[in-house]
């Protein structure tokens, strides 16, 4: 699905050792050594090894992994604020971990902005010579980065907020801080280390929201780094799985929910509330029967009977959903001797569109029993969630073992659940 | 049996660099001497042309705008009190000291802590040099400062410098090093250059430590321009060296109580200004 973006930084072969005698640690590496084993041998630590990406312009990549896997070491490497062992990192054709002292300073400046866990906000600064200090540092003059920074709190929502000293701001509010700090210098890159993590969870959730505006307005580059796959999940455009330095998976969030590459993003996935990822296409069964609306009642009793099922969804010829009837309305008009089933279907039940986190459908099972209807765009009937299949499908999410070949089971699944109709 | 160990002659190898010195750089240290004793009458001279209600007024001003009215009332009680025991010249020959000895150290003591915070090399070397500075028993500085610089308020100055430096370069060094990690990471992020991370982050971050550490200087200082007194530095000290001599305790303690009220008032006054310029945040 990349194929036609521009790769904005190209990374080959990037490995980090911390220690003295780096040659060794790679060495053994060489070897096939991991890195506890090299560790063992020579107390150097393998940081990063191998590391082999691509950042496209104006995305939002995820780099996620637990306390140790190497992201906030990867992340720093990408500016140097930690120094490669091996490998490139190319910029807009500057390869990074060449580039003199000098040249150092000025990508930084251009292409690099950082937004920090513990938000590293200048206590002596007001919150406008915060985020000011990008452009001072640059050289811009008086005027003009008053102006940015202005724009950029406001941005951030921090409007009247200018004169305040840090010390005087709540985390969240510090973070837009350090967010706006990011935004003014106007670098082509944003850098973010697990810039949310230190927030309350509301705050969070808040802020992942003003992220994704603020990227999807600005078409921002931001590698954004997590520990937190929620968060990965929420916001990525891409997502890059760390393990002990090394890179075990690249893909978008569905990619690693739905085929984790191993047994180790599996694991990460069983933490993930599996009901706000996966939606009512994921949950959806075929319809087993529906009624046309010039079908006779009788006809209809007989599918329904067929199917062991007390409503039935009504479709128009080209599918499109008209309607509901149920089990007594179409005996009622069997008794009438009615010709056609149109005048006693209901309006009262519920239709969602495919991408509805199965999260929203719990309350709409609450009231009546019948099947949720998934409807596209064109109002045309794509299937029914039953209860009873979303409870199924975080079921299965829950075991990710099962979820590496999910496909055959589901078909399994849809026998029992489709048949169970509406019980 | 007992081996005859000679004794190594430290004294003579000190003496003789000390008397090298002196000899050899005898135009060096009369050039300094001349400017400090500038500096040391142009101060004294002022301060004491201003009447002495006059000072006292701008000092309990001082104090009150710095700190609060009580601390300006306390000044003007003190002040009136060495004004009233007749030590009020003394008292001023002794501020001059204090504040001319302060400058000199600052002065050189900021970029040197500032170096030793900034490269790990010089810390290692300078940590042991300024114990040394510190823990070597005042009175002896006074020796060579008198060949130096010969009898007087220069040779006061020498010492006291020497005596008063190293907590300034001390507390320079340890409130750069205190800044935050992150912080620094910050400004390398934005790529600021070494100097804009010294200038616009690890300085201002690190002020109130190092007014404290001036702070500590100016207390040193003055215990230091009393015992120069020794070496026939003016002031307070001479007061009570003349005390000594002719065993007047009475002499003695109001000249001592006037250092004292000389001290505190030096150190409210700087205590206040650093914190002034905190709670204005």
């Amino acid at each position: 699905m990349n194929e036609n973006r521009n790769v904005k930084i190209r990374v080959r072969n990037l490995s980090k050792v911390f220690g003295n005698q780096p040659k060794k640690a790679l060495e053994l590496r060489e070897k096939g050594l991991k890195r506890p084993e090299i560790f063992e041998k020579t107390g150097q630590t393998l940081g990063l090894t191998n590391i082999d990406f691509d950042v496209y312009e104006g995305e939002l990549l995820v780099i996620m992994g637990l306390s140790g896997s190497g992201k906030s070491t990867l992340i720093r490497c990408l500016n140097r604020l930690i120094e490669p062992t091996e490998g490139e990192i190319v910029i807009d054709g500057e390869n990074i971990p060449a580039l003199s002292e000098k040249a150092l300073l000025e990508c930084r400046r251009r292409h690099f902005s950082m937004v920090f866990q513990n938000f590293a906000l200048f206590p002596h600064r007001t919150v406008q010579q915060n985020a000011e200090f990008g452009l001072e540092i640059r050289g811009v003059d008086k005027a003009e980065r008053t102006r940015v920074a202005r724009d950029a709190l406001h941005h951030v929502g921090l409007d009247g907020w200018e004169d305040a000293y840090p010390n005087q701001l709540s985390g969240g509010m510090q973070q837009r801080v350090g967010l706006a700090r990011a935004l003014a210098n106007d670098a082509t890159v944003l850098l973010m280390d697990e810039a949310f993590s230190a927030l309350d969870p509301l705050i969070r959730g808040d802020m992942q929201q003003e992220l994704l505006e603020l990227q999807h307005r600005m078409q921002k580059t931001t590698v954004f780094i997590t520990h937190d796959l929620d968060e990965a999940i929420n916001i990525a455009d891409r997502i890059i799985l760390l393990k002990d330095g090394e890179i075990v998976q690249i893909g978008t969030p569905e990619d690693v929910l739905t085929h984790p590459a191993d047994e180790y993003v599996a694991r990460f996935i069983e933490g993930v509330d599996m009901s706000r990822i996966l939606t009512a296409e994921h949950a959806m069964r075929p319809v087993r029967a529906t009624a046309r609306e010039e079908d006779g009642p009788r006809t209809t009793l007989r599918k329904m009977n067929e199917n062991g099922i007390d409503s039935i969804y009504v479709t128009s010829r080209d599918r499109k959903l008209m309607g509901l009837v149920e089990v007594n309305a179409v005996e009622q008009a069997v008794k009438e001797g009615k010709e056609s089933i149109r005048d006693f279907m209901t309006q009262d039940f519920r239709s969602v569109g495919p991408d509805e986190p199965l999260h929203n459908l719990f309350a709409m099972f609450s009231e009546k029993s019948f099947p949720i209807a998934v409807i596209d765009d064109n109002h045309k009937l794509l299937g029914v969630v039953v209860k009873g299949a979303v409870l199924d499908e975080l079921a299965q999410a829950a075991e990710p073992s099962k979820m590496l070949d999910d496909t055959k089971e589901n078909e399994d699944a849809n026998e029992n659940v489709a048949a169970a109709g509406d019980a | 049996m007992a081996i005859e160990i000679p004794s190594i002659p430290l004294g003579d190898w000190i003496e003789g660099g000390l008397d090298w010195l002196t000899s050899e750089y005898s135009i060096v240290t009369r050039a300094i001497s001349r400017v400090t004793q500038t500096g040391i009458d142009v101060l004294n001279d002022g301060l004491m042309w201003l009447p002495e209600w006059g000072l006292l007024a701008i000092v309990v001003g001082l104090c009150w705008w710095v700190a609060n009215l009580r601390l300006g009332v306390g000044a003007a009680l003190g002040l009136a009190l060495i004004w009233n025991l007749g030590l009020w010249e003394p008292m001023i020959e002794t501020l001059t000291l204090v504040v001319i000895a302060t400058l000199v150290a600052v002065v050189i003591a900021l970029p040197v802590g500032i170096a030793a915070a900034l490269s790990e090399r010089l810390y290692k070397t300078i940590m042991p040099i300024l114990d040394f500075m510190q823990t070597m028993p005042a009175f002896v500085y006074l020796i060579p400062a008198i060949p130096f610089f010969g009898i007087g308020s220069v040779s006061a100055i020498f010492a006291t410098v020497i005596f008063s430096m190293p907590p300034a370069i001390r507390f320079t060094t340890l409130g750069i090093r205190q800044v935050p990690v992150e912080l620094i990471e910050a400004a390398d992020a934005y790529g600021a250059t070494r100097s804009q991370k010294l200038f616009k982050v690890q300085l201002p971050m690190s002020l109130p430590t190092v007014m404290a550490g001036i702070n500590q200087t100016i207390m040193l200082a003055l215990s230091m321009v009393v015992i120069a007194a020794m070496i026939g530095a003016d002031g307070l000290g001479s007061e009570v060296w003349r005390a000594i001599q002719r065993l007047r305790p009475g002499d003695g303690f109001e000249a001592g109580i006037a250092v004292v009220i000389l001290a505190m008032l030096l150190d409210r006054v700087t205590q206040s200004l650093r914190k002034g310029r905190k709670s204005k945040r």
